[in-house]
Parts: structure tokens; sequence; C-alpha cells
């Protein structure tokens, strides 16, 4: 952790934090400069979420490698826990949702925990589906089998499998470094980043320069020009911040950062469509009360895995 | 009134024990599960023009899974909790040793016999000498767990309590999603998200008839689903 590098990206974010929230309560405290309050109040919100996010990564850097592994299944569990709870079910899923929940989540996160990258890239994709499959069949209720089993699978591939790729890489090994230093913390601290500033991009080039929706059915605010901004921006971010994620050159730093981009807005997207299909809004007021981890993580799933096969791409050559 | 005001003689013995009287393992055991079901139900508790109050109530819910009761127990602040029992079913909960250790001593639930029902001993009768003037009570009007997860039709026993004693605050709860986290029939529960809400309180009106009360408080039950 001493190692400058790391210390130069924690600061940095840390005073872009502290600018950003002293700029939010600035807007805040004098509400007549023209400003949406409602706009205000929202990136003061996520700003706060932000401090959360920042301060619990910290924590768990500090604690190590496992650590963290077992935060982001926890954090995995809970996303399952709101995607499940969104989908309706019949009661005979409830024996398989019983193991997938206690039995198939935690194994696959022993797995990544123990770095078995032959096991985990295939235990949930393939023995997850057939359980899900074989244990809905057997409890009897043949009622829209495919869709019921289905549902069950996306909600394990997308919340527990992708997000797992985040916890992965710590296990990546980078040539020169020592396997789960520094290194590897910045890489996902990189990753969260890219995620987040490419999650806010979007939301600021879709209000400011957004006329046409990818697709207006599903969600209004998301648009052509939204993405485009957004891609670009992380792009260039990542770029500036080459340095930080240690087997990217500059190039190569870009492209991931327009991927990240590109891949975080389509997991947006489809947790859209799924919302809009179920008739809410946010995962987070399905159940008054719970902050909605599904609606943070939405990107992150979607753009975990492919960051992950990135970095070995570049970190294997 | 021929007699002055004086404090209607009601048939009341004092409550079994006081609610800290139990013992130390019983109380960690309680909170332990209190814990862990409001854990495992992922429960949101809301209050919707209501308040938690120490004073003595009935909370009348509707029932889908076993972990109603302990969930609505648990949901409520530690001094109200301490204040109320549960109503169970004695034919479920005295069998074995330790469910009729968690009814008696862990959750001081009231045990109502089921299937020896007799006018002189109604279970309302005995509810209300358990309760003294102090302790509140939760009950489920239905009766037994709805299999489908609708609301059934309700007994009259709320409605007699109701009449019995119309100064204690009637509570509607609503529970949802309880079902399908444990429901009928099932043993090992999943851990998806509930919600508890909490109504305001009421009260039988003056003459109203049991059907139309028991109307009235089903629909106070099922106006929290939403």
């Amino acid at each position: 952790m001493n190692d400058i590098r790391t210390i130069a990206l924690i600061a940095g974010v840390l005073l872009l934090l502290t600018v950003a929230t002293a700029v939010g309560q600035f807007l805040a405290r004098h509400p007549d400069r023209g400003l949406d309050p409602a706009a205000v109040n929202a990136f003061n919100l996520r700003l706060r979420g932000w401090w959360i996010i920042c301060t619990v990564l910290a924590a768990a850097f500090w604690l190590g490698t496992t650590t963290t592994v077992v935060l982001c299944g926890l954090v995995s569990f809970w996303a399952l826990r709101e995607f499940i709870t969104l989908t309706p079910t019949r009661k005979g899923d409830h024996r398989a949702l019983f193991w997938v929940f206690f039995l198939f989540t935690p194994l696959h996160y022993v797995l990544v925990a123990y770095d078995r990258y032959d096991l985990f890239s295939v235990f949930l994709p393939l023995y997850g589906t057939l359980f899900v499959l074989a244990r809905v069949a057997m409890a009897g209720d043949y009622k829209r089998f495919l869709e019921r089993t289905a549902k069950i699978q996306a909600g394990l591939v997308v919340c527990v499998y992708c997000l797992s790729f985040a916890a992965a890489l710590l296990h990546v090994p980078i040539r020169g470094q020592e396997p789960g230093s520094g290194a590897n913390f910045r890489l996902l601290f990189f990753l969260i980043l890219l995620v987040q500033f490419a999650d806010c991009m979007q939301y600021v080039w879709s209000r400011m320069a957004g006329r046409r929706p990818v697709a207006p059915e599903v969600s209004s605010t998301r648009t052509w020009e939204g993405l485009l901004g957004s891609a670009t921006s992380t792009a260039l971010l990542a770029a500036v911040l080459w340095w930080a994620a240690p087997p990217f050159e500059p190039w190569q730093a870009a492209l991931v950062g327009f991927v990240v981009a590109v891949m975080g807005f389509a997991g947006g997207m489809t947790m859209s469509a799924i919302k809009r299909d179920r008739g809410v809004k946010d995962y987070g007021t399905l159940v008054v009360g719970h902050g909605g981890v599904l609606d943070r993580v939405d990107s992150m799933c979607f753009a975990a895995p492919v960051f992950y096969h990135l970095t070995v791409l570049v970190a294997g050559q | 009134m021929l007699y002055p005001a004086e404090p209607m003689p009601v048939d009341v013995a004092p409550p079994r024990r006081a609610a800290t009287g139990r013992s130390a393992v019983c109380r960690a055991a309680g909170l332990t599960l209190a814990a862990l079901a409001r854990l495992l139900s992922g429960a949101s508790v809301r209050w919707i023009a209501s308040q938690p109050d120490t004073c003595q109530r009935v909370y009348f819910a509707n029932h889908t899974s076993h972990l109603d009761a302990l969930l609505i127990w648990s949901s409520l602040p530690q001094p109200v909790r301490e204040l109320t029992r549960p109503v169970a079913a004695k034919d479920y909960w005295s069998r074995g040793v330790l469910r009729r250790w968690l009814a008696e001593e862990v959750f001081d639930a009231l045990l109502i016999d089921r299937t020896d029902i007799k006018v002189h001993q109604s279970p309302v009768d005995l509810m209300l000498r358990e309760i003294g003037s102090t302790r509140s009570l939760i009950v489920f009007p239905e009766g037994s767990r709805s299999v489908t997860g609708d609301l059934g039709e309700f007994k009259s026993g709320l409605y007699y309590l109701a009449k019995k004693r119309p100064d204690i605050e009637l509570v509607p709860v609503h529970i949802d999603n309880l079902n399908r986290i444990l429901p009928r029939g099932e043993f090992l529960p999943v851990p998806l998200l509930s919600c508890i809400s909490f109504g305001p309180p009421m009260w039988l009106e003056h003459g109203e008839a049991k059907v139309d009360f028991l109307a009235r408080a089903r629909k106070a039950v099922q106006a929290l689903k939403e």
C-alpha cells in the first residue's frame, strides 16, 4: 500500500470528492443561483453515496484481499436479493432459490477467493444453470417453466457471476508486481472510478445535449448523445489516469475506458428494461427504506467482466 | 347510572408475570431470533399514520408464513416488544420441547387451543384475562396461514375482543412478501426482502354490526398493501 501511485490516486479522488462536496453544499445553501434544486439534491445524494463507497473501499483495501472478496460477495448477495424480490417467482421455485442463495453464491465467491479461475469461470454459468433447471423441474410445477428458470439464471449471472469479476481483479498477475499488491487494488479502484464517472457523464451529456433516446420506451433519459459523450469523456479520463492502472499504456487505457462506459450503459439499459416491465422506477423503492444496491451496481455488473478480460489480455502479453 | 362513577369491576387477573421476569437466556434468545428474522427477511418497517406506543393494543395482521408473528414482534421497538405477546395455536406450538420453550419462554406467546373451544372458556376471554391492563397482543384474524398469499375472511374473535374491551387500540398490520420468504409447507427460508406496515389504530364503532366491523378491519389491512 505504501507505493506512491496508490497514494496519489486515493489523494486525487479524495480531493475531487471534497471539492465536489463543497460545491454541492454551496449550491444547496444558495438556491437563488438559478439551478434546479432537485438536480442539486440528486447531485448531493450521489456524492454521499460516493463517500460511502470510498470509505468502505478504503477499509476493505486496508484489511486485505480476502475481505474485499467477501465484501463483493455480500454486495452480490444483496443485489440478487433485490433482483429476485422484484421478479415474480412461484412456490415451485422455492427450493431452487434456497440453494442458489445459500450454496451457489457463497461457493462461487469461495472459488474466487482461492483464485480458481478454471472453476469459477464455469461454475455458475454451467452448473448453476443445470441445477436451476433440474431443481425447478423436480419441484413438479411446469407452468411457464423456461420463463421462470431464465429469471433465476439471469439474476445469478448478472448479480453474482458478473460482479465477482471485480473481486477477481485482485488476483490477476501483473508483470513486475507482487500478486495481490497495491497494483491490483489500484486496478479495481480504476474500474470503479471509470464506471461511476461514465454514469455521471452519461447523465450530464444526456441532460445537456441529449436529443435521440436509444429506446424511449425503456428509458427516456438514456440518449445516443449521452452514450457517445460518456464513452469519450471516460476514455479521456482513463488516458489521463493510465499511470494508476498497471498493465495499460495510455492508448490502451483510453480504449478500456471507452469499452467500460459502453458496457455500463448497456447494464443500465438492461436493468431499466426489467424495471419498466415490473412497473417500478428504482429497485430501492420496491421495498421502502432500502438503498437499492442493484441501482448502484447495474453498470458495474456489465463492465466488470470485460474489464477483467481486457486486463488479462494486456497483462498476459 | 344509579351509582357514583366507579371503576367497572372487570374480571382481570394480573398478568401471569411481568415481561422482565424472563430469564436472561430467554431474553437473549429472543433478541437473537428477532435479529436473525429481521436479517433474513430484509424487513423494512413502516408506520403509516401511526406511531409505536406502549399503550395497550391488539395488532392484527394477514397470515402467510410461520415467521409472521416473530417478524411483527421483532419490528416493534424494544419497550413495546416487552409488552407484546403473540397469540399462537396450541396444537402446533406445544408439540416438542423446543417449540414449547420458544413459545412459552422466549416469545411469551399466548397459546390458544383451536380444537377445543367452549362457550364458557372462549379464546377471547382467555386473551383478555392474560393481557390484564398492560400487555398487548398480536393476532391473525384469518385463523390460519393463507396458501395463495391473498387475504382471507376474518374470524369473529377480533370483533368480540373489541366489544369486550372497547378501550384497546386495534392496529392493522400488513406483511408483504413474507409468503415468498417462508411459504406454507417449507422450512428453509429464501432471503428476499419484505415489508411490514403498521396502520392507524381503529376501534369498534358504537352499534357497529359484526359483519361491518370485520369487513372494515379486513379493508384496513388490505389498504396497507397499496
